[in-house]
């Protein structure tokens, strides 16, 4: 039984967005980093591996994108992943990414397929479902845990106001999001050094056309400078007469 | 024709779901078409009939007890016939979390270009364009679908609700062969708890509230608002709050009319997850946490000593 973990490699969190003529990312200066849902994935998934007793052989990682996200997947490497492939492609939409992932998936053999719930890019919440619908296998999103016990999966997913456990014929993609891990795994220095040699496949796309096109991006209108208040009072009479919210 | 996925609670639509048909139906104005709503679930004949004072014109419900498992794939499946059988040429669904599970998998089916959290009508029909927020709030992307169906999931309380009375026809629809591929163990649900994204306004602590038990005026100045309860991320990993009031980019995103931050000083992950808030008040003893750049009404001091205050002022708003 083998895991695929589908990493998104985004800019940090932390990063100042800027566009270059409003067309595209200015990339001078942003750092690079795992789509934050991706790494807590890859932490869970090699948990699992190494709770199972043998029975979860290998997990693997793979990116569409094109060579600059390298150092990314070496990171994934370096935490911990088996092996990596890369495809070789500029994503240019969560339809055509996740046919590029599809080709690798009909040519592996895994149980288990990890996306996060978004990329903190583009934030288009699709790669997941797109995937798991072209492979023609189940998904379970807003997964917040998974356990493997008696040789099966335990899933923990999201519902407004509570959560649910499930059992999903696999095999299953899961979309996870918040507690699917608590903290991300740090590579060590080992971890650093293996890395290097672990395998990282580079493969040719498929080329399907995107179904969307992202033709500009804009910076969200200033916002009026903060009002100061001095006392509860005064707050609470303006938020009834001003603001109008109370 | 326009295909609105309406989601029910306990056999009940909500004010978002209102708010989708509302979308819609000033799509429809813009397409020059019709509304269609699908309900999968046991939805009495009157709570459907409601969905016609926002403009849909038909409505097609499913009840079948299988059903009430949710099976991100049957459900799909469903959704996809009933599009293809009525030629829908758009689709709207919400941006929560049954929406965001269905919506990627139609995407897939029908081949239909997908864009999720739209808060505005396209800005175009041709090319069919449409702004969403990207880079987790911090900038929008003008996004052109090509495809012959687009796929839409709406951001909560972004829209609004429009009234636009029309006469509804219901239809009854019954799906072949149910096959579940998800089997339900347990559910949790704790029971009359006001959902974070449903909530007009939010109360909401940070580090700044020193200890769990500085909550006790934070509920209750919810109480009094009939607001819901949120929390920053590292209070939820204290355990000081629980998990479902984390807001932020790796928590619940929202948009209430009204966010009050206590103690929050309004890192950039945190505010991806509330500056869509139509107003924001911030307390905060430091004058230049950041929080104050986010908000419309701040004032400098100790939470503990305000929050008392505000409530005794709300109190007598209420009794005036
Ligand atoms: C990848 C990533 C994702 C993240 N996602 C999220 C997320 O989704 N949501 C989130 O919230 N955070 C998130 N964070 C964490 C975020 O960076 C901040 O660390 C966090 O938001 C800080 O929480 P805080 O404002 O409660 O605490 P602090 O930053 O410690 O701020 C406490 C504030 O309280 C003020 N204060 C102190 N005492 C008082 C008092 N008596 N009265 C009034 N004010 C007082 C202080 O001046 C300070 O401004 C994320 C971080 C990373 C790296
Ligand atoms: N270029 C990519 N390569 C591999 N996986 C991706 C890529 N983009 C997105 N994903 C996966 O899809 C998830 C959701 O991303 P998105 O649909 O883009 O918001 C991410 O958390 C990743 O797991």
């Amino acid at each position: 039984m083998n895991i695929l973990v589908c990493l998104s490699h985004v800019p940090d969190t932390t990063t100042k967005v800027k566009f270059v003529d409003g067309k595209e990312l200015n990339k001078t200066g942003v750092q690079w980093i795992i789509n934050p849902w991706d790494e807590l994935a890859l932490t869970r998934a090699l948990e699992l591996k190494e709770g199972s007793g043998r029975k979860i052989k290998k997990v693997t990682v793979v990116n569409v994108g094109p060579k600059t996200t390298e150092p990314t997947i070496r990171k994934a490497l370096a935490i911990g992943a088996d092996n990596a492939i890369r495809i070789n492609k500029e994503p240019l939409d969560a339809f055509s990414v996740a046919n590029e992932i599809l080709e690798v998936i009909n040519k592996g053999d895994y149980q288990l397929i990890f996306t996060g719930i978004e990329s903190s890019d583009y934030n288009s919440n699709s790669v997941g479902g797109i995937l798991a619908d072209l492979v023609g296998i189940n998904s379970v999103s807003a997964v917040s845990g998974v356990d493997f016990e008696n040789d099966s999966f335990k899933i923990k997913r999201e519902i407004d106001g509570g959560y649910e456990l499930v059992n999903v014929v696999l095999p299953a993609v899961l979309t996870v999001q918040k507690g699917i891990a608590i903290n991300p795994r740090i590579p060590a220095m080992r971890g650093i050094m293996m890395a290097k040699r672990k395998p990282l496949q580079v493969v040719e796309p498929c080329n399907v056309e995107p179904l969307l096109e992202y033709v500009g991006y804009e910076m969200p209108k200033a916002k009026a400078a903060c009002k100061y208040v001095e006392t509860a009072n005064e707050l609470i009479d303006l938020l009834h007469n001003e603001a109008k919210v109370i | 024709m326009i295909l609105i996925y309406t989601e029910n609670w306990d056999g009940k639509f909500k004010k978002l779901t209102y708010e989708l048909v509302s979308y819609g139906s000033e799509l429809a104005k813009q397409l020059n078409t019709n509304v269609v709503a699908l309900s999968i679930g046991m939805v009495e004949d009157a709570e459907l009939k409601t969905l016609g004072k926002y403009g849909a014109s038909k409505v097609i419900s499913i009840n079948n007890d299988k059903l009430n498992t949710f099976d991100t794939q049957t459900y799909s499946t469903i959704i996809s016939q009933i599009a293809e059988r009525e030629s829908a040429n758009t689709i709207i669904i919400a941006n929560n979390n049954i929406g965001k599970a269905i919506s990627p998998r139609l995407s897939a089916k029908l081949k239909a270009g997908l864009v999720s959290g739209v808060e505005n009508l396209p800005t175009s029909i041709a090319p069919f364009t449409v702004q969403k927020k990207v880079f987790t709030g911090k900038a929008y992307a003008n996004i052109v679908i090509k495809s012959d169906i687009k796929i839409l999931t709406l951001f909560q309380n972004s829209f609004g609700i429009i009234e636009a009375d029309k006469d509804i026809e219901i239809e009854n629809y019954n799906p072949a062969d149910i096959n579940l591929g998800t089997t339900v163990l347990e559910t949790h649900k704790a029971g009359g708890k006001l959902l974070l994204g449903d909530a007009e306004i939010v109360v909401s602590g940070g580090r700044g509230m020193k200890t769990a038990e500085n909550w006790k005026p934070i509920e209750e100045l919810a109480e009094l608002l009939g607001a819901g309860t949120a929390c920053s991320r590292p209070v939820s990993d204290e355990g000081w709050r629980p998990h479902d009031e984390h807001v932020g980019q790796t928590g619940k995103i929202i948009a209430p009319n009204l966010y009050f931050a206590f103690g929050i000083s309004g890192a950039i992950q945190h505010l991806g997850g509330v500056s869509s808030s139509k107003c924001i008040v911030a307390v905060n003893t430091d004058k230049d946490a950041p929080i104050f750049e986010a908000a419309n009404y701040g004032l400098i001091g100790d939470a503990r000593t305000i929050l008392p205050e505000m409530i005794a002022a709300i109190t007598k708003l209420k009794n005036s």
